[in-house]
């Protein structure tokens, strides 16, 4: 006899004085840890309770698929969008700075500069740490004199608007990102000398009717020439170049009495603003730094969080609505599944399940569910989000351990779905689960 | 090959001893007014018996069934399975009492329709703490006796009402129980495989093992040993 075999009793059997019980009568038997519904029965009974419907498993992981889809989704989005957003940031604002003199408007409406930038400023900016190019830039007045290619006096033609006329510093093109289209652009000998030369922008040089500067063409402010050297375009700050005609700064004193420079534009290294910016009005005016206005951009770093911080909150907000209803999507076919296997239950229960074994395999079946929805979900964000990044042209950005973690979250997800249903089952009483048949 | 030869430890002692004995166990289900679906019963089922319960419906024959197969408590009195007392033992304890002690067959063979035969044969052997390298011998054992072996890879839901109610029996024998309890066994069963299914109850009695089966089908009855009334929650064997 197999229980009688056992050689220690349990406390569950003192033998009755009562009963007519024989010596070889058996105790319950202990089993031996080995043979007894352990992990191993568990795992299987709760692989082969989610693979008896197949149907119905795609059904209860779908809303879970979807939510940990949209969560990677989402934020993989928001990743690879924020890197976008910073690329841009970088390339341009992040690295531009202008500074030019400050100004307060005075009692009668005007305009009035409180300090002016040295003619020196190209060159105090560039010594300072974290600039790459620096150049000014003023608007030069003219006094009402044309603009043309021909020296013609025809009283009777329509009078057209000349192109303004700008004075820059040597390294001007250099700081706002400029190109040389043809020839070249003058250089601080043309500015010390004052020579009558100017550089024209693509949309001037076109109206002008200049298109080539080998055969050293000449234009005429007022009367007098000046000899094209060459073309620029292609600007990325201050595209009213484009349309200038650009002459030096020592050209526009001598010429046309420039007083002073009107703007500074300084090219940054990425993330030199925040220490440039305080430098920047001690050096171009240093007994009365007040009097210069600086405008750096705002710390990358600063920027990129601030931008990945809105973009991630408004997304993961919508994925963990998108989870809840995967959680409960879970909760809701483990339960219905609980209530349509109560006859399965019962005969567990009949067969020696304790409710523990019963709880516990329900759970595992709701943890299981949950992470394969986990799984597939988070895959399935991850290619969605490959496909965008491919389609809008991006460099997808993706934190794989955020990945690793949703599928995880999809078993945290199953688990705490799984609990009631559990608790359902477990409390299930055999005698009433046994009539309602399988 | 009997089960005897299969699973000698669940050969008959060679003395006949109790290994059912209600005490007084009566169930009482509380309501308005309370109903005593089973009276104070006396009630000794000794190893080898094979007792048949015989009554109308409503009569209480449930009640026992369920006191007998530990799925329910007695309300008063003491409930002894193989002289273990069980009527206030742990739930714990009784569960393995249970699937140590008892075989169960039900009128609607309560088979897992998504798992094979032997899966649902192996089902029992889990909770009975079977040794796991013998559990598929002793399910291919068990399936083989009840005339099943080349079944064993079927859906229950392919078989014919007889050969389920014969995996059933087979479950419920795998696990060398000491006493097969069946509620109306061949109540779901057409006249031919009933009697295929009492014919293997009486092969399973000749190899000692304890049958208690409640019915109310004569046939069933007069194969029995012994022969129980029960009427109104009250007790009365047929002499």
């Amino acid at each position: 006899m197999r229980a009688g075999s056992a050689s220690s009793e349990s406390p569950a059997s003192p033998a009755s004085p009562a009963s007519p019980v024989s010596p070889a009568a058996p105790a319950l038997a202990t089993v031996p840890r080995g043979d007894r519904f352990g992990a191993r029965d568990l795992m299987a009974e709760a692989a082969a309770g989610i693979g008896a419907r197949p149907g119905r498993l795609l059904l209860t992981i779908l809303g879970t698929v979807l939510g940990i889809a949209s969560v990677v989704v989402t934020v993989g989005l928001a990743q690879t969008a924020a890197g976008q957003i910073n690329k841009q940031f970088d390339a341009v604002a992040a690295t531009q700075a202008v500074a030019k003199p400050a100004s307060s408007t005075s009692a009668f409406g005007q305009t009035v500069a409180l300090g002016t930038l040295p003619w020196d400023a190209q060159a105090r900016a560039a010594r300072l740490a974290g600039v790459e190019a620096a150049g000014t830039i003023s608007a030069v007045d003219v006094g009402g004199a044309d603009v043309t290619a021909v020296p013609v006096n025809d009283p009777s033609a329509a009078r057209t608007a000349s192109p303004p006329v700008l004075a820059t510093s040597p390294g001007l093109l250099d700081a706002i990102g400029g190109r040389v289209v043809t020839g070249r652009y003058f250089d601080a000998g043309h500015d010390e000398r004052g020579d009558r030369v100017v550089v024209l922008g693509a949309d001037a040089a076109r109206r002008l009717g200049v298109q080539r500067v080998d055969r050293q063409p000449s234009v005429f402010i007022g009367d007098v020439a000046y000899q094209v050297i060459g073309i620029v375009d292609d600007v990325r700050r201050r595209p009213d170049v484009l349309a200038a005609v650009l002459m030096p700064e020592g050209t526009a004193r001598v010429e046309f009495g420039l007083t002073s420079p009107g703007e500074l534009h300084l090219r940054l290294a990425l993330g030199a603003g925040p220490v440039v910016g305080p430098q920047l009005p001690v050096a171009l005016a240093p007994t009365d730094p007040a009097s210069i206005d600086v405008a750096v951009p705002p710390s990358t770093s600063r920027l990129r969080e601030s931008v990945a911080a809105d973009v991630n909150t408004i997304f993961l907000a919508l994925g963990a609505v998108a989870l809840l209803i995967g959680g409960v999507g879970i909760a809701n076919v483990t339960l219905l599944s609980v209530m349509e296997r109560v006859g399965e239950i019962g005969l567990r229960r009949a067969l020696g399940a304790t409710r523990r074994m019963i709880g516990a395999q329900f759970v595992l079946e709701s943890v299981v569910v949950g992470l394969l929805g986990g799984l597939v979900g988070a895959a399935l964000g991850v290619v969605v989000v490959v496909a965008v990044s491919a389609a809008q042209s991006w460099t997808p950005i993706l934190d794989l351990g955020m990945v690793a973690l949703a599928a995880v979250a999809g078993g945290v997800i199953g688990l705490v779905a799984g609990l009631y249903p559990a608790l359902k089952a477990a409390s299930v009483e055999p005698v009433s689960a046994l009539r309602a048949g399988l | 090959m009997t089960l005897l030869d299969l699973f000698p430890e669940s050969a008959p002692p060679l003395e006949r001893r109790p290994v059912l004995e209600l005490r007084g166990a009566a169930r009482d289900f509380p309501g308005d007014p309370p109903v005593h679906a089973l009276h104070a019963t006396d009630l000794v089922v000794q190893s080898g018996d094979y007792l048949c319960i015989v009554g109308p419906s409503g009569s209480g024959k449930s009640t026992l069934l369920h006191l007998l197969g530990l799925l329910d408590r007695p309300t008063a009195g003491e409930y002894l399975l193989d002289g273990i007392p069980t009527a206030a033992a742990a739930e714990r304890t009784r569960a393995q009492l249970r699937a140590a002690h008892i075989g169960f067959v039900f009128q609607a063979f309560h088979l897992l329709p998504h798992r094979s035969v032997l899966e649902n044969v192996l089902l029992a052997t889990l909770y009975a703490g079977v040794p796991r390298g013998q559990r598929h011998a002793r399910a291919h054992a068990a399936l083989e006796r009840v005339g099943l072996a080349h079944r064993v890879d079927f859906l229950p839901t392919l078989l014919s009402g007889g050969e389920r109610q014969r995996a059933a029996v087979a479950r419920a024998v795998v696990s060398s129980p000491r006493v097969l309890l069946a509620d109306e066994p061949t109540g779901n069963l057409d006249t031919e495989s009933s009697a295929g299914v009492l014919d293997l109850f009486d092969e399973l009695h000749a190899d000692g093992l304890t049958l208690v089966v409640i019915t109310h089908n004569p046939d069933v009855s007069a194969r029995a040993s012994r022969r129980v009334h029960i009427t109104d929650g009250y007790l009365r064997e047929e002499v």
